[in-house]
């Protein structure tokens, strides 16, 4: 069995005398695009941030690339490798230039200004936003924000991409554009969604987060995974899983 | 969520393409040897020459009096209370008041002095995009600390700026109509607060976003200085000019003249 490149030990989380996470363990092994899955409020995003030491575990251990991380030290390295991609792209914008804000996270890897523009412009022109270079990151739209966040993120070249529900609020040409794009990468990637296209495209496995703890679920792609809807009727607990056709969460 | 909520003034020609540098650089040495002067004759030189950078600078005489207007109000307080506090010859009486032909001058320099640097500075400073205006300081040697400051304060200003206007919507959505009672002020209080504790946890959130981009509470600039010859030029033209202006101050003070 291949070392996991990120592993949490028995994690237990607490926020406001509320567990959150309890006993959980987790690997991520190389190539692995695990779905995230869990109702509203499960803990996807705190387990995120947990595993970028944004948050700090109550109890258990947290390992990552080989090494236990506990301080804030410790997770300045695991930073620099693992790319997160927040759910608000408004909380990750904060230069003026699109340009600028790509190049932030170079920078502060140590990379020279010219290095770290010529990272900038390489990934903005991988994602076809070449263009948005010298844009005002506020002026952006939403879908071109997320984008733009998710250029800041690679252009660090994170060996782990965590992506926070990056379809949300994307029409459905900019998520395709999307899907294509992280589809063609090899880094091991962590979805938190509820989009089941999305993640029935691109993950090769599916854990669900119920009470504090990780549970395998199964992720099964139908033979009409497309997002028209059209009567389709589900038994109750057929819901309970994740789906890839969208029909059950719209009346029809 | 298109525009910037601070108003910027638009300006062009020369002054615009100078570096920031220079613009605050000479801003500060003109508001510096404005202060300074001690006779009506220099400041007003001082005021005709603010007056001539702004015109330069191709600001709007309705942006430009828009802004001198909030200027104005303050000092028609002092113009109409300066020379009755003032002591010295009289200059008029009015009832028991005894308005001095000291406080009279005293009031008409302050009043050519403010509006001298005020003009200097939105012709020179006033015209740069808030955030080369914050590079330019990086540049000149202020503080990295007190430079991020401004930059994130000008980011964060118009992200509360939205919060607010999507809050407000909401609120309008739901019928409030402001009007002067107990209701109109609680609810203004809560928009007030509500404001303050999602502009916090943005805050934190943003940082948590630079902290995961490997930031370490220190921020590198991408922008490369472009200083052209032009700059050295137009340093130089109004460095003669404010040594003008002080030789021309020195001179009124001599004696015979």
């Amino acid at each position: 069995m291949t070392t996991p490149l990120i592993e949490l030990q028995r994690v237990r989380f607490d926020y406001h005398d509320r567990t959150v996470l309890r006993e959980l363990d987790f690997r991520l092994a190389p190539g692995d695009r695990v779905a995230l899955i869990g109702s509203n409020g499960a803990g996807k995003t705190t387990l995120l941030h947990l595993l970028v030491g944004l948050k700090r575990p109550s109890a258990g251990r947290i390992l990552a690339f080989g090494c236990e991380r506990a301080s804030e030290r410790d997770f300045h390295q695991v930073r620099a490798r693992v790319g997160l991609l927040f759910q608000d792209s408004d909380d990750q914008l904060f230069c003026p230039t699109v340009l600028e804000d790509v190049a932030f996270g170079p920078l502060n890897l140590g990379r020279s200004p010219e290095q770290a523009r010529a990272d900038a412009l390489e990934t903005l022109d991988h994602l076809g936003l070449a263009d948005f270079a010298e844009r005002i990151t506020y002026r952006l739209s939403a879908g071109e924000k997320r984008l733009v966040a998710l250029a800041t993120v690679l252009a660090m070249r994170p060996e782990v991409l965590l992506l926070d529900e990056p379809t949300n609020g994307l029409d459905e040409a900019t998520a395709e554009r999307l899907i294509a794009h992280l589809d063609g990468m090899e880094q091991a990637m962590i979805l938190v969604s509820h989009d089941w296209p999305f993640l029935a495209r691109l993950a090769t496995r599916a854990v669900r987060l119920v009470e504090g703890r990780l549970v395998d679920a199964i992720l099964h792609s139908h033979a009409h995974a497309h997002r028209h809807s059209h009567p389709h009727p589900h038994s109750a607990d057929e819901l309970t899983g994740p789906h890839t056709s969208l029909e059950h969460r719209h009346p029809h | 969520m298109t525009a910037t909520p601070i108003p910027h003034l638009a300006g062009s020609g020369w002054i615009v393409a100078r570096d920031p540098r220079l613009r605050v650089g000479a801003a500060l040495a003109f508001a510096l040897i404005t202060v300074g002067l001690d006779h009506p004759g220099s400041t007003a030189a001082a005021l005709g020459l603010a007056l001539g950078l702004a015109l330069a600078a191709g600001l709007k005489t309705r942006d430009l009096a828009r802004r001198l207007l909030a200027l104005e109000g303050f000092m028609l307080i002092l113009v109409l209370t300066l020379p009755f506090t003032t002591p010295g010859a009289s200059w008029f009486e009015l009832g028991s008041l005894s308005a001095s032909t000291a406080g009279r001058d005293l009031a008409l320099m302050i009043l050519l002095k403010a509006n001298a640097v005020v003009l200097a500075l939105m012709a020179l400073v006033g015209t740069l995009e808030p955030v080369a205006l914050g590079q330019a300081l990086g540049r000149l040697g202020v503080p990295d600390k007190l430079t991020h400051l401004l930059l994130m304060t000008i980011r964060q200003i118009h992200l509360i700026h939205a919060e607010f206007v999507r809050l407000r919507q909401a609120m309008r959505a739901r019928a409030f109509v402001p009007r002067t009672d107990r209701h109109t002020w609680r609810a203004y209080g809560w928009l007030m607060g509500m404001l303050l504790v999602r502009s916090l946890a943005r805050a934190e959130r943003l940082m948590d976003a630079m902290r995961c981009r490997g930031f370490r509470g220190r921020l590198y600039r991408l922008d490369t200085p472009h200083w052209q010859p032009g700059d050295t030029l137009a340093a130089l033209g109004l460095m003669t000019l404010l040594g003008a202006l002080a030789w021309l101050d020195h001179g009124l003070g001599l004696p015979g003249v």
